[in-house]
């Protein structure tokens, strides 16, 4: 319902420039809401998001080669390769916590960007060129139709994050975050839940990857595998607040919006410097992001 | 004779080179109250670790209700019935105390084969556990708004909210005040009452013998003495163990 009211309030906007900036802030949200699910509901941090995006896009790109599939297609086998990196990846490295896992998947995001520069079927360091229909069906303007795709995919992330929130996984991930030894003796499977989480956090960052090569049209390891990725897909959630899925939104939309509006106005190099200092804000002064900021004005103001 | 609840039989562990359990033996029947004492390093929490699963033992079985427990992980084990509660109390700390209590309702009494809980009955039964242990004004707190005491209590509650046939108590009662401890004693007494049969973990020896019809002394990983708590505290072996030659 939503997605759909969007979709049409946006169809007003004849500029395509809003469909390519819309698009980006999207794409954050789903890499958001995704990171989140591992990040703020697990307690795991992930700084591997880059590499899990760039291997959905890189799927893209091969099946792209082979046969040319529609993209909601490469969209589902984005999310199930990057997910069951996610599984395997979480089965190796599940058993270490706090830095160590972080660090690890750093090292996988670098090892898979590796693979992907030696890889000359798909580019390798030169990158590849994707060229891409001048239009959709039905739709028209090629990218309004990425635009809805990732709109779309926006939508189903949330609605997942949000399922999850106040269900039974969403508890038994909860306690894993606050103690594991705790959870475990509470009859939480912990080793099964986490795997869960890291399927999903990795599948959907897949997922949100998939679309990139249509959108970029040339892709390298360097763009696809871009820090600014997993740099994004943490500090928004911890902006906007990690321990619901209105958190993660938030953030994204802001952050993103932000970012967007500096890229035209000031200068594209500012980007970063924007999200570390607000970062760097957040952590000291609302440390439990926008939302907590707001939970406890409203306890304050009833109590 | 029925078959004990629980039976361990030669327990071992060990951490490197210091040997934390040697051969342990221990049986406990349904509805006993067990003490079980020994001085600072015994091996008292080794061994609950090693009941409850967050160890593996080196050696040795654990037989638990008729099944065999070596080698399951720590939330099979509270599905069996086998609930503990630890010595330094471990809240959910983002969530509400009620939702504390719910998370084992959800991981073991819905995980069981049988009936599965509706939302209500989930919602009744978390006030109902709480009502027991006292802290049903507390529902919607925090675990950092509780006292030490009340962190005890949930601590209880939630171990209680697994269904547990055999709950292992570990030092419950460690820096309370004296009528702390009667509150824990009253609340363990209810436990009881329930149809649980209970392991307390104690240094309190004053709580250890109101508490128990049969005591275990550990000393150094081996088990020193079993038996009635007032023999046992006459056992020369164990007054050396605690005073000293």
């Amino acid at each position: 319902m939503v997605v759909f009211a969007i979709f049409s309030a946006s169809r007003l906007v004849t500029n395509d420039y809003f469909f390519f900036a819309g698009y980006l802030v999207l794409q954050f949200v789903v890499l958001a809401t995704a990171w989140n699910i591992l990040g703020g509901y697990t307690g795991y941090v992930n700084f591997g998001t880059a590499g899990f995006f760039a291997l959905g896009a890189y799927s893209s790109v091969v099946l792209h080669k082979l046969f040319g599939p529609p993209i909601p297609v490469l969209i589902v086998v984005g999310g199930v390769v990057s997910g069951i990196v996610g599984f395997g990846m979480g089965y190796l490295t599940l058993r270490l916590r706090g830095v160590f896992f972080a660090i690890a998947t750093l090292a996988l995001a670098i090892v898979l960007e590796t693979l992907i520069t030696n890889w000359d079927y798909v580019g390798g360091s030169r990158g590849v060129y994707i060229i891409r229909p001048a239009q959709a069906p039905l739709i028209g303007s090629y990218i309004q139709y990425l635009f809805l795709l990732m709109l779309t995919l926006a939508g189903i992330a949330v609605a997942t994050a949000r399922s999850i929130e106040h269900s039974t996984l969403g508890y038994g991930l909860a306690a894993i975050r606050d103690d594991e030894q705790a959870a475990e003796a509470a009859g939480v499977p912990t080793l099964r839940l986490k795997l869960v989480s890291t399927t999903l956090s990795g599948a959907f960052m897949g997922m949100a990857g998939a679309p990139l090569p249509y959108y970029v049209t040339y892709l390298d390891p360097a763009s696809g595998f871009n820090l600014s990725y997993a740099v994004n897909s943490i500090a928004m959630p911890l902006i906007g607040g990690t321990t619901g899925w209105l958190g993660p939104l938030i953030g994204a939309v802001l952050l993103g919006t932000i970012q967007q509006v500096a890229t035209v106005t000031i200068s594209s190099a500012l980007n970063l410097l924007i999200v570390g200092v607000l970062l760097v804000a957040f952590v000291v002064i609302a440390p439990n992001g926008i939302i907590g900021l707001i939970e406890t004005r409203g306890r304050r103001r009833r109590g | 004779m029925t078959e004990p609840l629980l039976a361990v039989r030669s327990l071992g562990k060990r951490f490197g080179g210091f040997v934390a359990l040697d051969s342990v033996d221990l049986e406990v029947r349904a509805g006993e109250r067990v003490g079980l004492i020994g001085p600072n390093g015994s091996g008292k929490s080794t061994l609950v670790n090693c009941l409850s699963g967050t160890l593996r033992n080196d050696s040795g079985t654990v037989h638990f209700d008729g099944r065999i427990l070596d080698g399951l992980p720590a939330h099979r084990r509270t599905r069996l019935g086998l609930a503990r509660s630890f010595q330094l109390p471990k809240p959910f700390a983002s969530l509400t105390v009620t939702e504390n209590v719910r998370i084992p309702l959800l991981y073991t009494v819905n995980a069981r084969p049988g009936a599965r809980l509706g939302e209500a009955a989930i919602a009744e039964r978390c006030a109902e556990l709480l009502q027991l242990v006292g802290l049903a004004g507390k529902s919607g707190r925090r675990p950092r708004d509780l006292t030490q005491i009340e962190m005890r209590k949930l601590e209880l509650a939630r171990a209680m909210a697994a269904a547990p046939k055999l709950l292992i108590a570990d030092e419950a009662m460690a820096g309370l005040s004296h009528s702390e401890i009667d509150d824990i004693l009253t609340l363990l007494g209810r436990l009881i009452e329930q149809g649980i049969t209970i392991i307390l973990i104690e240094h309190i020896m004053r709580a250890v013998m109101s508490f128990s019809e049969r005591l275990v002394v550990l000393v150094a990983g081996r088990k020193i003495a079993d038996g009635m708590p007032q023999e046992v505290i006459r056992n020369p072996e164990v007054e050396r163990a605690y005073l000293g030659e």
